[in-house]
Protein backbone atom coordinates (compact mmCIF):
# COMPACT_ATOMS: atom_id res chain seq x y z
CA UNK A 1 0.00 0.00 0.00
CA UNK A 2 1.25 3.41 -0.93
CA UNK A 3 2.15 5.86 1.80
CA UNK A 4 -0.57 8.40 2.41
CA UNK A 5 -0.96 11.74 4.07
CA UNK A 6 -4.09 13.13 5.67
CA UNK A 7 -5.58 16.15 3.94
CA UNK A 8 -8.01 18.60 5.46
CA UNK A 9 -9.40 21.46 3.46
CA UNK A 10 -11.36 23.78 5.71
CA UNK A 11 -12.80 27.23 5.26
CA UNK A 12 -14.32 29.59 7.79
CA UNK A 13 -17.77 28.60 6.59
CA UNK A 14 -17.28 24.85 6.78
CA UNK A 15 -15.16 21.81 6.04
CA UNK A 16 -14.63 21.23 2.34
CA UNK A 17 -12.67 17.99 2.16
CA UNK A 18 -11.08 15.48 4.47
CA UNK A 19 -9.32 12.26 3.53
CA UNK A 20 -6.13 10.37 2.70
CA UNK A 21 -3.97 11.26 -0.27
CA UNK A 22 -0.76 10.12 -1.87
CA UNK A 23 0.07 13.55 -3.19
CA UNK A 24 -1.27 17.08 -2.80
CA UNK A 25 -0.59 19.92 -5.23
CA UNK A 26 -1.26 23.55 -4.41
CA UNK A 27 -0.28 26.92 -5.81
CA UNK A 28 1.76 28.50 -3.04
CA UNK A 29 2.83 32.09 -3.11
CA UNK A 30 6.21 31.44 -4.74
CA UNK A 31 5.06 28.73 -7.11
CA UNK A 32 3.28 25.42 -7.32
CA UNK A 33 4.20 22.92 -4.65
CA UNK A 34 3.66 19.19 -4.50
CA UNK A 35 3.36 17.66 -1.05
CA UNK A 36 4.20 13.98 -0.65
CA UNK A 37 3.70 12.02 2.58
CA UNK A 38 6.39 12.74 5.20
CA UNK A 39 6.99 16.18 3.84
CA UNK A 40 8.81 18.40 6.27
CA UNK A 41 6.85 21.02 8.22
CA UNK A 42 6.01 23.84 5.90
CA UNK A 43 3.72 26.83 5.93
CA UNK A 44 2.85 29.20 3.13
CA UNK A 45 0.26 31.52 1.79
CA UNK A 46 -1.74 30.26 -1.16
CA UNK A 47 -2.51 32.06 -4.36
CA UNK A 48 -5.98 31.73 -5.86
CA UNK A 49 -5.97 28.50 -7.81
CA UNK A 50 -6.44 24.77 -7.81
CA UNK A 51 -5.68 22.43 -4.97
CA UNK A 52 -5.36 18.92 -6.37
CA UNK A 53 -5.59 15.90 -4.13
CA UNK A 54 -4.44 12.57 -5.55
CA UNK A 55 -5.86 9.57 -3.74
CA UNK A 56 -4.63 5.98 -3.55
CA UNK A 57 -6.46 4.99 -6.72
CA UNK A 58 -4.54 7.62 -8.60
CA UNK A 59 -7.64 9.77 -9.09
CA UNK A 60 -7.30 13.49 -8.73
CA UNK A 61 -9.83 15.71 -7.04
CA UNK A 62 -9.78 19.41 -7.74
CA UNK A 63 -10.73 22.14 -5.31
CA UNK A 64 -10.65 25.76 -6.21
CA UNK A 65 -9.49 28.06 -3.45
CA UNK A 66 -9.40 31.83 -3.69
CA UNK A 67 -6.30 32.01 -1.55
CA UNK A 68 -5.59 30.97 1.99
CA UNK A 69 -2.91 29.24 3.99
CA UNK A 70 -1.21 25.90 3.52
CA UNK A 71 0.15 24.14 6.56
CA UNK A 72 2.11 20.91 6.23
CA UNK A 73 3.22 18.55 8.93
CA UNK A 74 4.71 15.13 8.20
CA UNK A 75 1.35 13.36 8.39
CA UNK A 76 -1.15 16.11 7.85
CA UNK A 77 -1.76 18.74 5.21
CA UNK A 78 -4.19 21.49 6.15
CA UNK A 79 -5.50 23.98 3.66
CA UNK A 80 -7.12 26.93 5.39
CA UNK A 81 -9.08 28.20 2.42
CA UNK A 82 -10.40 31.71 2.07
CA UNK A 83 -14.00 31.93 1.00
CA UNK A 84 -13.52 35.42 -0.35
CA UNK A 85 -11.09 36.80 -2.88
CA UNK A 86 -8.46 38.59 -0.84
CA UNK A 87 -6.00 41.24 -1.81
CA UNK A 88 -4.62 44.17 0.13
CA UNK A 89 -6.40 46.72 -2.05
CA UNK A 90 -9.67 44.74 -2.01
CA UNK A 91 -9.55 44.54 1.79
CA UNK A 92 -8.84 48.23 1.92
CA UNK A 93 -11.81 48.92 -0.34
CA UNK A 94 -14.03 46.78 1.88
CA UNK A 95 -12.82 48.68 4.94
CA UNK A 96 -13.48 52.02 3.27
CA UNK A 97 -16.91 50.76 2.31
CA UNK A 98 -17.72 49.74 5.87
CA UNK A 99 -16.61 53.15 7.14
CA UNK A 100 -18.62 54.98 4.51
CA UNK A 101 -21.71 52.94 5.35
CA UNK A 102 -21.36 53.86 9.02
CA UNK A 103 -20.99 57.53 8.17
CA UNK A 104 -23.94 57.38 5.80
CA UNK A 105 -26.10 55.59 8.33
CA UNK A 106 -25.42 58.20 10.96
CA UNK A 107 -25.93 60.98 8.41
CA UNK A 108 -29.04 59.14 7.25
CA UNK A 109 -30.47 59.73 10.69
CA UNK A 110 -30.70 63.41 9.84
CA UNK A 111 -32.13 62.73 6.38
CA UNK A 112 -34.71 60.32 7.83
CA UNK A 113 -35.76 62.90 10.36
CA UNK A 114 -36.26 65.54 7.72
CA UNK A 115 -38.19 63.12 5.55
CA UNK A 116 -40.59 62.48 8.41
CA UNK A 117 -40.92 66.19 8.97
CA UNK A 118 -41.71 66.73 5.29
CA UNK A 119 -44.36 64.03 5.44
CA UNK A 120 -45.96 65.59 8.48
CA UNK A 121 -46.03 68.97 6.79
CA UNK A 122 -47.55 67.45 3.66
CA UNK A 123 -50.26 65.69 5.68
CA UNK A 124 -51.05 68.98 7.43
CA UNK A 125 -51.36 70.80 4.10
CA UNK A 126 -53.74 68.14 2.76
CA UNK A 127 -55.85 68.33 5.91
CA UNK A 128 -56.06 72.10 5.56
CA UNK A 129 -57.18 71.80 1.93
CA UNK A 130 -59.89 69.35 2.91
CA UNK A 131 -61.08 71.59 5.69
CA UNK A 132 -61.34 74.50 3.27
CA UNK A 133 -63.32 72.39 0.78
CA UNK A 134 -65.74 71.34 3.51
CA UNK A 135 -66.19 74.93 4.59
CA UNK A 136 -67.01 75.97 1.01
CA UNK A 137 -69.58 73.17 0.65
CA UNK A 138 -71.34 74.06 3.89
CA UNK A 139 -71.43 77.76 2.86
CA UNK A 140 -72.95 76.91 -0.52
CA UNK A 141 -75.39 74.44 0.99
CA UNK B 1 -76.85 39.55 18.74
CA UNK B 2 -74.66 42.55 17.84
CA UNK B 3 -72.21 41.83 20.66
CA UNK B 4 -71.94 38.20 19.59
CA UNK B 5 -71.07 39.19 16.06
CA UNK B 6 -68.33 41.53 17.25
CA UNK B 7 -66.85 38.80 19.38
CA UNK B 8 -66.92 36.40 16.43
CA UNK B 9 -64.95 38.86 14.28
CA UNK B 10 -62.46 39.32 17.05
CA UNK B 11 -61.98 35.58 17.41
CA UNK B 12 -61.41 35.25 13.67
CA UNK B 13 -58.82 38.02 13.72
CA UNK B 14 -56.92 36.48 16.64
CA UNK B 15 -57.03 33.12 14.91
CA UNK B 16 -55.34 34.53 11.84
CA UNK B 17 -52.68 36.19 14.01
CA UNK B 18 -52.13 32.86 15.70
CA UNK B 19 -51.64 31.22 12.33
CA UNK B 20 -48.92 33.72 11.48
CA UNK B 21 -47.11 33.35 14.80
CA UNK B 22 -47.18 29.56 14.67
CA UNK B 23 -45.87 29.64 11.09
CA UNK B 24 -43.06 31.96 12.20
CA UNK B 25 -42.29 29.61 15.05
CA UNK B 26 -41.86 26.68 12.69
CA UNK B 27 -39.74 28.69 10.25
CA UNK B 28 -37.52 29.85 13.11
CA UNK B 29 -37.13 26.27 14.35
CA UNK B 30 -35.88 25.05 11.00
CA UNK B 31 -33.61 28.05 10.51
CA UNK B 32 -32.19 27.58 13.98
CA UNK B 33 -31.12 24.04 13.17
CA UNK B 34 -29.34 25.22 10.03
CA UNK B 35 -27.64 28.04 11.93
CA UNK B 36 -26.44 25.56 14.54
CA UNK B 37 -24.93 23.42 11.79
CA UNK B 38 -23.08 26.45 10.46
CA UNK B 39 -21.89 27.21 13.95
CA UNK B 40 -20.24 23.82 14.28
CA UNK B 41 -18.97 23.91 10.68
CA UNK B 42 -16.92 27.03 11.33
CA UNK B 43 -15.20 25.63 14.38
CA UNK B 44 -12.49 23.42 12.83
CA UNK B 45 -11.12 26.37 10.86
CA UNK B 46 -10.64 28.56 13.93
CA UNK B 47 -9.31 25.68 16.03
CA UNK B 48 -6.77 24.72 13.41
CA UNK B 49 -5.68 28.31 13.03
CA UNK B 50 -5.24 28.75 16.75
CA UNK B 51 -2.98 25.69 16.80
CA UNK B 52 -0.80 27.08 14.05
CA UNK B 53 -0.71 30.54 15.63
CA UNK B 54 0.36 29.15 18.99
CA UNK B 55 3.03 27.10 17.37
CA UNK B 56 4.27 30.06 15.37
CA UNK B 57 4.32 32.23 18.46
CA UNK B 58 6.48 29.68 20.22
CA UNK B 59 8.73 28.97 17.28
CA UNK B 60 9.56 32.62 16.65
CA UNK B 61 9.55 34.23 20.08
CA UNK B 62 11.57 37.21 18.89
CA UNK B 63 8.68 38.41 16.74
CA UNK B 64 5.66 39.58 18.68
CA UNK B 65 2.78 40.67 16.54
CA UNK B 66 0.93 43.69 17.89
CA UNK B 67 -2.28 41.61 18.20
CA UNK B 68 -0.48 39.29 20.59
CA UNK B 69 1.42 41.98 22.45
CA UNK B 70 0.91 42.48 26.13
CA UNK B 71 -1.85 44.79 27.29
CA UNK B 72 -1.16 48.45 26.92
CA UNK B 73 -2.79 51.13 29.08
CA UNK B 74 -6.33 51.64 27.86
CA UNK B 75 -7.68 54.95 26.74
CA UNK B 76 -10.10 53.87 24.05
CA UNK B 77 -11.68 50.48 23.63
CA UNK B 78 -13.43 49.18 20.52
CA UNK B 79 -16.59 47.11 20.68
CA UNK B 80 -17.85 45.02 17.80
CA UNK B 81 -21.54 44.74 18.56
CA UNK B 82 -23.29 41.84 16.88
CA UNK B 83 -27.09 42.05 16.76
CA UNK B 84 -29.90 40.76 14.60
CA UNK B 85 -31.33 42.59 11.62
CA UNK B 86 -34.94 41.95 12.47
CA UNK B 87 -37.07 42.16 15.57
CA UNK B 88 -39.77 39.84 16.93
CA UNK B 89 -37.17 37.81 18.76
CA UNK B 90 -38.02 38.54 22.35
CA UNK B 91 -35.53 40.38 24.49
CA UNK B 92 -32.48 39.11 22.62
CA UNK B 93 -31.14 42.44 21.40
CA UNK B 94 -32.39 44.46 24.36
CA UNK B 95 -30.57 42.16 26.77
CA UNK B 96 -27.36 42.51 24.79
CA UNK B 97 -27.66 46.29 24.68
CA UNK B 98 -28.39 46.44 28.37
CA UNK B 99 -25.30 44.36 29.10
CA UNK B 100 -23.28 46.59 26.80
CA UNK B 101 -24.59 49.80 28.39
CA UNK B 102 -23.58 48.55 31.81
CA UNK B 103 -20.10 47.79 30.50
CA UNK B 104 -19.80 51.18 28.81
CA UNK B 105 -20.86 52.94 31.98
CA UNK B 106 -18.16 51.08 33.87
CA UNK B 107 -15.54 51.92 31.26
CA UNK B 108 -16.50 55.57 31.17
CA UNK B 109 -16.25 55.75 34.95
CA UNK B 110 -12.69 54.46 34.54
CA UNK B 111 -12.00 57.19 31.97
CA UNK B 112 -12.00 54.86 28.96
CA UNK B 113 -13.74 56.03 25.83
CA UNK B 114 -15.65 53.39 23.86
CA UNK B 115 -15.90 53.26 20.07
CA UNK B 116 -18.15 50.89 18.19
CA UNK B 117 -18.56 48.74 15.14
CA UNK B 118 -22.17 47.81 14.49
CA UNK B 119 -23.14 44.52 12.89
CA UNK B 120 -26.87 44.16 12.28
CA UNK B 121 -29.55 46.84 11.87
CA UNK B 122 -30.65 46.67 15.50
CA UNK B 123 -27.19 47.60 16.73
CA UNK B 124 -27.01 50.45 14.26
CA UNK B 125 -30.43 51.69 15.36
CA UNK B 126 -29.34 51.44 18.96
CA UNK B 127 -26.29 53.63 18.35
CA UNK B 128 -28.43 56.13 16.46
CA UNK B 129 -30.57 56.60 19.52
CA UNK B 130 -27.85 56.15 22.09
CA UNK B 131 -25.13 58.13 20.35
CA UNK B 132 -21.61 56.75 20.37
CA UNK B 133 -18.88 56.79 17.80
CA UNK B 134 -19.52 54.12 15.18
CA UNK B 135 -16.43 53.43 13.08
CA UNK B 136 -17.91 50.86 10.75
CA UNK B 137 -21.08 48.92 10.18
CA UNK B 138 -22.41 45.92 8.30
CA UNK B 139 -26.11 45.22 8.11
CA UNK B 140 -28.49 42.93 6.22
CA UNK B 141 -26.25 39.91 6.41
CA UNK B 142 -29.26 37.64 6.17
CA UNK B 143 -29.63 34.16 7.61
CA UNK B 144 -26.43 32.91 5.99
CA UNK B 145 -23.77 35.49 6.77
CA UNK B 146 -20.62 35.32 4.68
CA UNK B 147 -17.16 36.18 5.83
CA UNK B 148 -16.58 38.61 2.96
CA UNK B 149 -19.33 40.83 4.35
CA UNK B 150 -17.34 41.15 7.55
CA UNK B 151 -13.81 41.64 6.21
CA UNK B 152 -14.21 45.39 5.82
CA UNK B 153 -15.69 46.06 9.24
CA UNK B 154 -13.11 43.91 11.00
CA UNK B 155 -10.29 45.57 9.09
CA UNK B 156 -11.42 49.02 10.18
CA UNK B 157 -11.18 47.93 13.80
CA UNK B 158 -7.86 46.12 13.38
CA UNK B 159 -6.38 49.10 11.56
CA UNK B 160 -7.51 51.38 14.37
CA UNK B 161 -5.88 49.03 16.84
CA UNK B 162 -2.60 48.92 14.94
CA UNK B 163 -2.61 52.68 14.57
CA UNK B 164 -2.95 52.96 18.34
CA UNK B 165 -6.35 54.65 18.14
CA UNK B 166 -7.89 51.94 20.25
CA UNK B 167 -6.14 49.76 22.80
CA UNK B 168 -8.34 46.69 22.80
CA UNK B 169 -11.14 45.16 20.76
CA UNK B 170 -14.06 43.38 22.34
CA UNK B 171 -16.91 41.59 20.69
CA UNK B 172 -20.38 41.79 22.20
CA UNK B 173 -22.78 39.11 21.05
CA UNK B 174 -25.19 36.51 22.31
CA UNK B 175 -23.91 33.13 23.32
CA UNK B 176 -26.04 30.16 22.40
CA UNK B 177 -26.44 28.15 25.59
CA UNK B 178 -29.47 26.19 24.47
CA UNK B 179 -32.76 26.81 22.72
CA UNK B 180 -34.30 28.44 25.77
CA UNK B 181 -31.27 30.39 26.95
CA UNK B 182 -29.11 32.92 25.14
CA UNK B 183 -26.57 34.78 27.18
CA UNK B 184 -25.22 38.21 26.21
CA UNK B 185 -21.44 38.02 26.32
CA UNK B 186 -18.59 40.49 25.88
CA UNK B 187 -15.29 38.85 25.01
CA UNK B 188 -11.90 40.30 24.31
CA UNK B 189 -10.60 39.70 20.80
CA UNK B 190 -7.42 41.71 20.70
CA UNK B 191 -4.88 41.55 22.26
CA UNK B 192 -5.15 37.79 22.04
CA UNK B 193 -5.05 36.28 25.50
CA UNK B 194 -1.87 34.27 26.08
CA UNK B 195 -2.48 30.58 25.56
CA UNK B 196 -2.22 27.93 28.22
CA UNK B 197 1.35 26.85 27.86
CA UNK B 198 1.23 23.37 29.34
CA UNK B 199 -0.62 21.67 26.49
CA UNK B 200 1.49 23.45 23.91
CA UNK B 201 4.79 22.38 25.45
CA UNK B 202 6.65 20.92 22.52
CA UNK B 203 8.37 17.61 23.08
CA UNK B 204 11.22 18.61 20.81
CA UNK B 205 11.97 21.71 18.88
CA UNK B 206 10.85 21.90 15.30
CA UNK B 207 9.90 24.70 13.03
CA UNK B 208 8.15 25.29 9.76
CA UNK B 209 9.71 26.26 6.51
CA UNK B 210 8.09 29.63 5.91
CA UNK B 211 7.11 31.00 2.61
CA UNK B 212 7.75 33.91 2.20
CA UNK B 213 8.67 34.51 5.89
CA UNK B 214 7.33 34.03 9.40
CA UNK B 215 6.09 37.59 9.83
CA UNK B 216 4.00 37.67 6.67
CA UNK B 217 2.54 34.28 7.45
CA UNK B 218 1.72 35.28 11.02
CA UNK B 219 0.14 38.56 9.88
CA UNK B 220 -2.09 36.80 7.39
CA UNK B 221 -3.01 34.11 9.90
CA UNK B 222 -3.87 36.50 12.70
CA UNK B 223 -6.10 38.66 10.54
CA UNK B 224 -7.96 35.60 9.32
CA UNK B 225 -8.18 34.22 12.82
CA UNK B 226 -9.80 37.38 14.17
CA UNK B 227 -12.15 37.47 11.21
CA UNK B 228 -13.16 33.89 11.79
CA UNK B 229 -13.86 34.64 15.46
CA UNK B 230 -16.11 37.55 14.49
CA UNK B 231 -17.76 35.35 11.89
CA UNK B 232 -18.40 32.71 14.55
CA UNK B 233 -20.02 35.31 16.79
CA UNK B 234 -22.23 36.43 13.93
CA UNK B 235 -23.28 32.87 13.09
CA UNK B 236 -23.88 32.11 16.75
CA UNK B 237 -25.97 35.26 17.02
CA UNK B 238 -28.09 34.10 14.07
CA UNK B 239 -28.73 30.82 15.89
CA UNK B 240 -29.63 32.80 19.02
CA UNK B 241 -31.94 35.05 17.05
CA UNK B 242 -33.83 32.12 15.58
CA UNK B 243 -34.04 30.34 18.93
CA UNK B 244 -35.29 33.49 20.65
CA UNK B 245 -37.79 34.07 17.87
CA UNK B 246 -39.00 30.50 18.11
CA UNK B 247 -39.62 30.86 21.85
CA UNK B 248 -41.23 34.28 21.47
CA UNK B 249 -43.54 33.08 18.72
CA UNK B 250 -44.49 29.98 20.71
CA UNK B 251 -45.45 32.21 23.62
CA UNK B 252 -47.45 34.43 21.27
CA UNK B 253 -49.29 31.45 19.79
CA UNK B 254 -50.10 30.14 23.28
CA UNK B 255 -51.36 33.54 24.38
CA UNK B 256 -53.53 33.77 21.29
CA UNK B 257 -54.95 30.33 22.13
CA UNK B 258 -55.85 31.46 25.66
CA UNK B 259 -57.42 34.63 24.35
CA UNK B 260 -59.51 32.66 21.86
CA UNK B 261 -60.70 30.31 24.63
CA UNK B 262 -61.77 33.22 26.81
CA UNK B 263 -63.54 34.99 23.96
CA UNK B 264 -65.27 31.77 22.97
CA UNK B 265 -66.70 31.55 26.47
CA UNK B 266 -67.95 35.14 26.35
CA UNK B 267 -69.41 34.52 22.89
CA UNK B 268 -71.28 31.40 24.06
CA UNK B 269 -72.74 33.30 26.99
CA UNK B 270 -73.91 36.13 24.76
CA UNK B 271 -75.48 33.69 22.32
CA UNK B 272 -77.22 31.81 25.15
CA UNK B 273 -78.55 35.07 26.60
CA UNK B 274 -79.93 36.08 23.23
CA UNK B 275 -81.71 32.75 22.81
CA UNK B 276 -83.16 32.89 26.31
CA UNK B 277 -84.43 36.37 25.66
CA UNK B 278 -86.08 35.34 22.40
CA UNK B 279 -87.83 32.41 24.03
CA UNK B 280 -89.15 34.53 26.86
CA UNK B 281 -90.41 37.08 24.34
CA UNK B 282 -92.22 34.38 22.37
CA UNK B 283 -93.72 32.85 25.52
CA UNK B 284 -94.87 36.18 26.90
CA UNK B 285 -96.26 37.08 23.47
CA UNK B 286 -98.23 33.79 23.35
CA UNK B 287 -99.54 34.36 26.89
CA UNK B 288 -100.77 37.81 25.91
CA UNK B 289 -102.80 36.30 23.03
Amino acid sequence: MAMTIHVDIVSAEGAIHSGQATMVYASAEVGEVGIAPRHTAFISRLKPGDVRVENEQGEQEHFYVSGGMLEVQPNVVTVLADTAVRAANLDEAAAQDAKRRAEEALAGQQAGFEYAKAQAELAEAIAQLRAIEKLRKTKRG
Amino acid sequence: MAGAKEIRTKIASIKSTQKITSAMEMVAASKMRKAQDRMSASRPYADKMLQVIHHLAQATPEYRHSFMATERPRKRVGYIVVSSDRGLCGGLNSNLFRRLSAEIKEQQAAGIEPVFCAIGSKALGFFKRFGGKVLAQATHLGDTPHIEDLIGTVKVMLDAFEAGEIDAIHVASNEFVNTMTQRPEIRQLVPIAPAEKQEEALPYHWDYIYEPDAHTVLDALLTRYIESLVYQSVVENVACEQAARMVAMKAASDNAGNLIDELQLVYNKARQAAITQEISEIVSGAAAV
